[in-house]
């Protein structure tokens, strides 16, 4: 069963890499870009048959270590 | 004193970190593979050394914390042992949850390789007992994610619990902004565990500690761990 993890820097996480991407968006002539943030997508293949054990799985490994929750959070779909 | 230097793949200044120890203590410290699952005995101090643990992949010392020799250092920490981070040492302990808070991108975005000056904030501790409460020393410093952060009550607990070790400053001894070259929060360029054993920092004092590498103003630390652990 495939799980999908996206991991955001938390709101009022200073993010210079989102900061970054608008602005070279704004330099490509893009109008209109508010906030923009980057985080990251991890997918996982998980041999679990049942969606909510593989989601809470995954939740405690995003936990444990694919997210820092003192500075990102995360959520987690089942594909 | 006893000292043993933890190595991942990736770490890179793990000979400094050996030179700047036997300087202050005689002694060749033990360098040990992070697949090893126990300390050497009559371990004094553990040093995790500056590099890029496993390419910096996840986050910076993400992976290093869950290696197996670190479930060994958290014991260790847990029963006084004295624990020193440096750099990528920081991230980990950060990442360990061995101290709070976590090392963000640097706000320029520009990794930083130059010497910083530091203010010695809380003097008298294992790591600082040889310098002056405000003493004003210079360190190189060079990664791409040294930008402190912690929350407003992780913050106002280091605050409040007199735990932050040290603070970018000028070479004159103010804490400024322009000082700040990664954008920590509060100038917080160390901090200390509550029982003052445990310290990281991102500049690398073990990198000025021999008149041939430019100065000497990093030895302090090493002494200052050295007389520790003679007294413990």
């Amino acid at each position: 069963m495939k799980v999908k993890v996206t991991v955001m820097p938390k709101t009022g996480v200073l993010d210079p890499q989102g900061k970054a991407i608008g602005h070279a968006l704004e330099g490509l002539g893009f109008a209109g870009i508010g906030e923009v943030r980057a985080g990251k997508v991890i997918e996982l293949e998980l041999t679990e048959t049942d969606p909510a054990k593989a989601k809470a799985a995954a939740e405690e490994m995003a936990r444990r270590l694919l997210a820092n929750t003192v500075i990102e959070s995360f959520r987690v779909e089942v594909a | 004193m006893k000292a043993v230097i933890v190595v991942f793949p990736g770490t890179n200044r793990e000979r400094d970190m050996a030179i700047a120890l036997e300087r202050a203590t005689g002694r060749k410290p033990v360098m040990l593979f992070h697949r090893e699952t126990a300390l050497p005995s009559g371990t004094d101090l553990v040093v995790l050394p500056g590099g890029f643990s496993y390419g910096d992949y996840l986050r910076c010392g993400a992976m290093a914390a869950q290696s197996p020799i670190m479930r060994e250092v958290a014991r260790f920490a847990a029963r006084g042992g004295h624990v020193l981070g440096v750099c990528n040492g920081f991230q980990i302990l950060c990442e360990a949850g061995l101290l709070p808070g976590a090392l963000l991108r640097n706000a320029t975005l520009r990794f930083l390789s130059m010497d910083c000056h530091m203010r010695v904030e809380r003097a008298g501790t294992p790591f600082t007992a040889q310098w002056q409460q405000g003493a004003v020393f210079r360190a190189p410093m060079a990664h791409g994610d040294g930008n402190f952060f912690c929350d407003d009550e992780t913050h106002r607990h280091l605050v409040d619990q007199n735990l932050v070790a040290f603070r970018y400053c000028t070479p004159a001894g103010e804490v400024t902004d322009a000082a700040n070259r990664n954008g920590a929060r509060d100038n917080i360029a160390g901090i200390l565990s509550p029982n003052l054993r445990v310290c990281g920092l991102m500049p690398h004092p073990e990198d000025l500690v021999d008149p041939l590498m430019g100065g000497t103003d990093g030895l302090p630390m090493f002494t200052s761990l050295a007389e520790a652990a003679v007294a413990a």
